[in-house]
C-alpha cells in the first residue's frame, strides 16, 4: 500500500503487523542453522522453498564454550524474533551443546510460529532438506497472506554500521546518517550503532553525552577493555585500526577514524548500552551495541538485537548485505558512488559540494522510510545476504567466565 | 558541510585544526589561502588525505574535528602531507606497553 506521509501528519511506513512486538519492515521465514554442521542444510531448505524463505548460513562450531554457546543461542533467537521474521525452522545436526529448545522457546514465546528439525533424526542431510522444505513452504503458507498496514515510525529500530572507511565517512556519509538518526529519534524511534574498538579515541564525546553518569562509566569500562585487548596481546591496533584501506583512503589513526564513526548516530543523548545481539529498546532514541569491528557480524548483532533496517556508510565501497534486515548502501566518495553505482542505494557525496548536510539527511531518511515500506534496496536485488555470528575471543570468554 | 573549505582544496573540519582534509587530489606548489597568508603544498596530497596548516614539532598534537587524533612524530612544516608517515596514534599500544614496563 502507499502511504501519504505528508497528509497524514505523523511519520509512518507501511509495514507487517506482529503479534507482539513492532512492526516488521520484511516478511520472510528464517532458516537458522544451529551449528555449522547445519549451514549447508540450511541454506539448500532456503533455495528451494522460495525467495522469501531466507537462511543464516554461520560459522559457529557444535560444542563451543558456554559463553560462546551463550551468544550463539542468543543472536539465534533473536533473529527468529526480529520483527522481519514471520515464522523461523531451527535446523540442527542434532550433537550440538547449544539448545535448540531454548532457541525455539524464545521465538515462541514472542508469539512467532517455529519448528526445529533435526539432521540425525531424519536420516541424514538429503532427507532433512526434503523434510526442511516442505517445513518451510508450510510456515510461509502460514504467513503469505499478510498485509503492509500503516505503522507509526516510533516502530523502527535502524541499526547504522560503516565499513570500508575512509576521510569521506566522517565528512558526508557518516554525518548525513547521523542526520537520518537524528530524524527518527524526533519521530520516536531508536537508533543504534556499535563497534566498540571504534569508539577508542572518540569515547570522551560518548561519555559526555551519556543520559547517565552509570551508563557512561559502563561505555568507558567497554572502551579500555577493547583496547586492553590489544595490549595484553603486546601489540599495537595500527596493523588493524585503522586497517591498511582504511590509511590508503587517508584515515591515519584510529582516534582519527573513530571521531568520523561516531557522528553516524547522530547528536541525540545515549540513552543505553546493550551486549552483542542483546535487545535493543524499541521507542528509545540513540542505545549503543557492544561489537567487535567487523561490519558483518556487527550488522548481525543489531538485527539480532532487532533492527528492522540497516543504514551502512562507506568511503571505499562496500557490497554486502543481510539476509533479514535491507542494508542501505551510503557513500560520500565520489568515485565509489560511480565505481559501485550498481551497489549504492545513494551517493551523499554532494556534501563535499556543499549540499547542507540536514538536507541530504533529510533524503537519507525517506529513503529508509520508503525502504521499510517495501522498496528493495541494491544489496537485497542482488540477494547479497552476507551472515557471520562474533566469535568470542580468548580474552572475552575468560572474563565473561570469570564474571559468571 | 560542517567545516569550512580553504582555496577550494582543503576542508577544515573546526577552527582549533591543524590540518585540512585535500577534497581532490592536489599537485604540489598549490596554494592554500589560511589566516591571511599563504601556504605551498610542499608535495602533491591525494583526495581523502591530510595536510598541515601550522608548523609541528615531534609530540605536537594533531587535530581535526576539534578534536586529538594523534601526535606528530617528525618536524613537520605547512604545507606538508600528514599522515601514518609523521604522525602516530597515542591509543591502543601494546607495543607502547611493553616498552615502558620493560625500562
Amino acid at each position: 500500500m502507499i502511504v501519504d506521509r505528508v497528509t497524514s501528519g505523523m511519520t509512518t511506513f507501511a509495514g507487517f503487523d506482529r503479534p507482539s512486538g513492532p512492526a516488521g519492515v520484511r516478511n520472510y521465514v528464517a532458516v537458522l542453522p544451529l551449528s555449522v554442521a547445519a549451514s549447508a542444510v540450511a541454506d539448500a531448505i532456503a533455495d528451494r522453498a522460495g525467495e522469501n524463505v531466507h537462511s543464516t548460513p554461520h560459522q559457529m562450531g557444535t560444542d563451543p564454550p558456554k559463553p560462546a554457546r551463550e551468544q550463539i543461542e542468543r543472536t539465534l533467537a533473536g533473529i527468529g524474533t526480529n520483527p522481519n521474521v514471520g515464522a523461523t525452522l531451527v535446523v540442527e545436526l542434532g550433537t550440538e551443546s547449544m539448545d535448540s529448545d531454548a532457541v525455539a522457546d524464545t521465538i515462541a514465546a514472542a508469539d512467532r510460529p517455529v519448528e526445529v528439525i533435526n539432521i540425525r533424526e531424519c536420516g541424514g542431510t538429503s532427507a532433512s532438506v526434503e523434510a526442511g522444505v516442505e517445513t518451510a513452504e508450510r510456515l510461509w503458507g502460514g504467513i503469505a497472506s499478510l498485509k503492509r498496514t500503516e505503522q507509526d515510525a516510533s516502530e523502527l529500530v535502524f541499526g547504522v554500521e560503516c565499513g570500508g572507511s575512509d576521510a569521506t565517512s566522517g565528512i558526508a556519509s557518516n554525518p548525513v546518517v547521523g542526520a537520518a538518526c537524528d530524524r527518527l529519534v524526533e519521530d520516536g524511534g531508536t537508533a543504534s550503532f556499535s563497534e566498540t574498538p571504534e569508539f577508542i579515541g572518540a569515547e570522551h564525546i560518548l561519555a559526555d553525552r551519556c543520559q547517565d553518569d552509570d551508563l557512561a562509566e559502563r561505555l568507558l569500562e567497554r572502551v579500555e577493555f577493547r583496547e586492553s585487548a590489544a595490549q595484553l596481546m603486546g601489540v599495537d591496533l595500527r596493523g588493524a585500526q585503522p586497517s591498511p584501506g582504511n590509511q590508503e583512503g587517508g584515515l591515519t589513526t584510529i582516534e582519527e577514524k573513530s571521531l568520523g564513526a561516531i557522528v553516524k548516530g547522530g547528536t541525540t543523548p545515549i540513552r543505553g548500552l546493550v551486549d552483542y545481539a542483546e535487545s535493543l529498546p524499541v521507542g528509545e532514541g540513540l542505545v549503543l551495541m557492544d561489537t567487535p569491528g567487523y561490519d558483518i557480524e556487527s550488522v548481525v548483532g543489531k538485527v539480532a538485537g532487532g533492527a528492522q533496517v540497516i543504514a551502512f556508510t562507506t568511503g571505499r565501497g562496500s557490497t554486502t548485505g543481510n539476509p533479514i534486515a535491507p542494508v542501505i548502501k551510503v557513500t560520500g566518495n565520489p568515485e565509489t558512488a560511480e565505481l559501485l553505482s550498481s551497489n549504492m542505494d545513494i551517493d551523499v557525496s554532494t556534501v563535499l559540494d556543499g549540499e547542507p548536510i540536514a538536507s541530504v539527511g533529510d533524503r537519507v531518511y525517506d529513503l529508509l522510510l520508503n525502504v521499510a515500506s517495501g522498496q528493495r534496496t541494491a544489496a537485497e536485488r542482488r540477494r547479497l545476504e552476507e551472515f557471520a555470528i562474533n566469535e568470542l575471543q580468548p580474552n572475552e570468554l575468560a572474563q565473561l567466565t570469570e564474571n559468571a | 558541510m560542517k567545516g569550512k573549505i580553504l582555496g577550494n582544496v582543503g576542508l577544515r573540519m573546526s577552527r582549533a585544526d591543524n590540518v585540512v582534509t585535500a577534497i581532490n587530489d592536489v599537485d604540489a606548489g598549490t596554494a592554500i589561502e589560511y589566516n591571511g597568508d599563504e601556504i605551498e603544498l610542499r608535495e602533491s596530497v591525494p583526495f581523502g588525505h591530510k595536510i598541515a596548516l601550522a608548523k609541528l614539532r615531534p609530540g605536537d598534537e594533531v587535530l581535526k574535528y576539534g578534536e586529538i587524533i594523534g601526535q606528530a612524530t617528525e618536524h613537520i612544516e605547512p604545507g606538508e602531507w600528514v599522515h601514518t608517515h609523521n604522525c602516530k596514534s597515542t591509543r591502543g599500544r601494546g607495543d607502547i606497553e611493553d616498552e615502558t614496563e620493560e625500562t
